[in-house]
């Protein structure tokens, strides 16, 4: 198994998101994660998914997907030729004893702390999933009270874009 | 995408979302509907009284929906239906899954609750859209008065183009009841969808230098075969190259069973040389076949010598299965024109034209050495097999036939030579008990009075959709039904004998509970009972007389009667039976 990570452009549309993760669900395909949001034009979404899966298996994903008649654009973003992100906002338990060196803890990372209250401090980290996973094991000894993840977010390192080479038009006439 | 008869008619007219989609359909094209009234459709029923086309009354949603295939799959139109909100909605579901399975174009509209009262469990609400996403190929709730031509029109073309599939467009009510200024879309705005159609030059030429190294070449003919409309291309490719050609269920007489290149059909009931020529040959050239489980059996023993060529419109169906060397995405009919051109420029024939007369006489033998196995006595016990064969010659060549699903269905497959596509028409995919007799009167309404169709159904199938006879007497649509009762479910029954030591459970039907003849009597139509291999020929003789009217013709059968060839579910094509005492001889070999 093998973590790809496919960025989508899709018709800003009702139901598009449904049918998407209806499409994984119904033909018994795992996403490890999703996230969804605008693009640059209002019309159209930008969704990034992530799936642990073999080549062949990918294949018939990416198939099944341009299937559906709101998926404008699909691409494979490599993990070492794109830049993906994920945020994370973790709810420590601190005192006067430990603040300090969970806040010391949390600059490591480059993260920020964006609450703190008598005996909890909360830290937001973007990163990848690595660095994440890194902070949290550090930051557990001291008492995690709740955390939350956004599902992967990513964009191909350089110049070039997913409507490159295909430019994707909106006003097709058939 | 080409305009229908009444295209260009815009003006500044005002007009209800009801009228609207009844222009739009008229503007379409759209001769005839199947539907079914109710609270939220009401308003398009309204101005239906007026329209420029049939509406036929069914008696269920279910039958509408399979009218609506039958009529598509008869004429290659799109087949379409209409019906209320909630339960007729979800009565569509299965009729929708059965025309995602096998590729069928249907317009399905369905009323909605008033937008204000939808997400509110509101009386006859149903989420519908959400409910058919995965078994339509597209769908939409219609939420202006204004999207109502354009979600019609974009939802017609989406249905034939392509992969033809079944599309449902959502209406709520107060849509359908708010006026507005008519615009007839002059285009359709499907950015995200753009079938590919024509096949890529260089695997085409590819494709027929595989074809011209090959041996034991065989053309697996699909389904995709029928929906393009590419019968008169196959004929001309398999008879230039001198290609066998094994037809699938669904693509029954895409390639006439007549001709001495016809191997026949694959799969689990399929005749003994087309299953033979799969699992000998060195080449399939795929046409809008998909590998189904039903054909291949054992996926890892299936076709084990074969290089594979694989042309489809749908790209998702090359390498789903089976892993392809030439892969051509592309629609069949043009992809056959394609290779046809090549042959026709290039070196001509005679260059990539295989060398394989002594495989062509192989696959002959198997056929001459391997037929059909059943023995009819001379008098008493009809066989169905013999019954099937008694039907196909008293309608003849120039009917249509429909089946429901079981052991009738492989019977009238493999006992009825067809030789065209669209004259077999069944529920292949999904396997629908109950489609015969629906979408026979769709077939019906679609191929008009000179065509005459003939349903072979089951006992078992046709009691769970007989209601539409109804539907068949009342617009004067003259079917001819014929029930093969055996008294059983007699696929399940065949499969407890073989598979769970003859222990029958659940699947006994009393063979006199209905009595049919008194069912044709209920509705009104001639009811003939042949009771042996004695009456067959003068009972269909009279039937065969009427052609003005529906008529029923039940065929007593040998229950015990099973279907044969057969590959074991899950086994390989290797371990193909001819018999049912093949089957007990295996069984004492291998000691179980």
């Amino acid at each position: 198994m093998h973590r790809h990570t496919l960025s989508v452009l899709v018709e800003n549309k009702p139901g598009v998101l449904t049918r998407i993760a209806g499409m994984f669900a119904r033909r018994n395909y795992n996403i490890h994660s999703l996230a969804v949001g605008p693009t640059d034009d209002p019309r159209v979404s930008r969704l990034t998914l992530v799936v642990g899966t073999e080549a062949v298996q990918l294949e018939q994903i990416v198939k099944q997907l341009n299937k559906l008649v709101h998926v404008l654009k699909i691409v494979e973003l490599a993990e070492d030729e794109s830049v993906q992100r994920e945020l994370q906002l973790v709810k420590v338990a601190a005192d006067g004893a430990t603040r300090s060196q969970i806040i010391e803890l949390a600059d490591v990372f480059r993260a920020k702390i964006v609450d703190v209250d008598h005996d909890s401090i909360t830290i937001e980290a973007a990163g990848n999933p690595g660095k994440l996973e890194a902070m949290v094991e550090l930051l557990e000894p001291y008492g995690i009270r709740e955390m939350v993840r956004s599902g992967t977010i990513a964009l191909a390192r350089g110049a070039k874009s997913i409507t490159d080479g295909s430019k994707v038009r909106m006003q097709r006439v058939v | 995408m080409s305009g229908g008869k009444h295209e260009g008619t815009a003006s500044a007219e005002r007009v209800t979302g009801a009228q609207a989609v009844i222009k739009s359909l008229e503007a379409l094209g759209v001769d005839v509907v199947f539907g079914y009234p109710g609270g939220a459709i009401m308003p398009a029923y309204d101005p239906l009284i007026e329209a420029d086309l049939t509406h036929v009354l069914v008696r269920h949603e279910q039958g509408a929906v399979h009218m609506a295939e039958g009529y598509a799959q008869a004429t290659g139109e799109v087949g379409v239906c209409i019906v209320t909100s909630g339960p007729a909605a979800t009565n569509l579901v299965t009729g929708l899954a059965d025309a995602h399975m096998d590729s069928i174009p249907v317009l399905a509209i369905t009323g909605q609750v008033a937008r204000s009262a939808i997400g509110s469990d509101a009386f006859q609400e149903a989420d519908v859209t959400g409910i058919t996403m995965p078994i339509t190929k597209h769908n939409e709730l219609v939420q202006s008065p204004e999207r109502i031509a354009s979600a019609i029109k974009e939802a017609y073309h989406v249905a034939r183009s392509g992969r033809p599939g079944p599309v449902l467009v959502d209406i709520p009510k107060d849509v359908l009841n708010a006026t507005f200024t008519w615009s007839w879309p002059e285009r359709v705005d499907l950015p995200g969808y753009r079938p590919t159609v024509r096949g890529h030059g260089k695997m085409v030429r590819e494709a027929l230098q595989l074809i011209a190294a090959a041996e034991r070449p065989v053309i697996y003919a699909g389904g995709g075969l029928v929906r393009a409309g590419a019968g008169d291309e196959l004929y001309e490719f398999a008879t230039r190259l001198g290609l066998p050609v094994v037809t699938t269920l669904m693509a029954r007489g895409v390639f006439p069973d007549t001709h001495e290149l016809a191997v026949g059909m694959p799969g689990m009931h399929g005749h003994y040389a087309a299953v033979k020529a799969f699992q000998e040959a060195d080449l399939l050239v795929t046409l809008g076949a998909r590998f189904d489980d039903r054909v291949t059996g054992d996926l890892d023993a299936f076709a084990p010598h074969a290089k594979v060529i694989h042309v489809d419109v749908d790209p998702a169906e090359i390498g789903k299965n089976r892993v392809v060397d030439v892969p051509i995405v592309g629609d069949v009919k043009v992809v056959l024109g394609q290779l046809l051109k090549v042959l026709d420029d290039r070196d001509g024939d005679a260059a990539f034209t295989p060398d394989c007369a002594g495989w062509r006489t192989h696959l002959t033998a198997l056929k001459d050495d391997h037929p059909l196995r059943f023995e009819q006595p001379a008098t008493g016990v009809l066989k169905p097999q013999t019954a099937v064969r008694a039907i196909y010659d008293t309608w003849g060549d120039d009917a249509v036939y429909v089946a429901g699903v079981g052991q009738h269905q492989m019977w009238a497959a493999q006992h009825i030579p067809y030789t065209r596509g669209r004259q077999w028409i069944n529920s292949g995919g999904l396997g629908t008990m109950g489609f015969a007799v629906p979408a026979a009167i769709g077939a019906k309404v679609g191929v008009g009075p000179d065509t005459p169709v003939v349903a072979v159904d089951g006992d078992g199938c046709f009691q769970m959709t007989f209601q539409e006879l109804a539907t068949a007497v009342q617009h004067d649509i003259p079917v001819v039904f014929c029930v093969i009762n055996n008294g059983y479910l007699g696929m399940v029954r065949q499969w407890q004998h073989l598979f769970y030591d003859d222990r029958l459970s659940q699947v006994a039907l009393p063979q006199d509970c209905p009595d049919l003849m008194k069912i044709a009597d209920a509705y009104g139509i001639p009811g003939f009972r042949v009771q042996s291999v004695d009456d067959l020929d003068t009972v269909l003789a009279k039937a065969r007389e009427i052609t003005d009217q529906p008529v029923l013709v039940e065929f007593r059968v040998d229950p015990d009667e099973m279907v044969f060839p057969m590959v074991p579910s899950g086994a390989s094509n290797d371990d193909i039976l001819e018999s049912a005492e093949e089957w007990r001889a295996r069984l004492a070999e291998t000691g179980q």
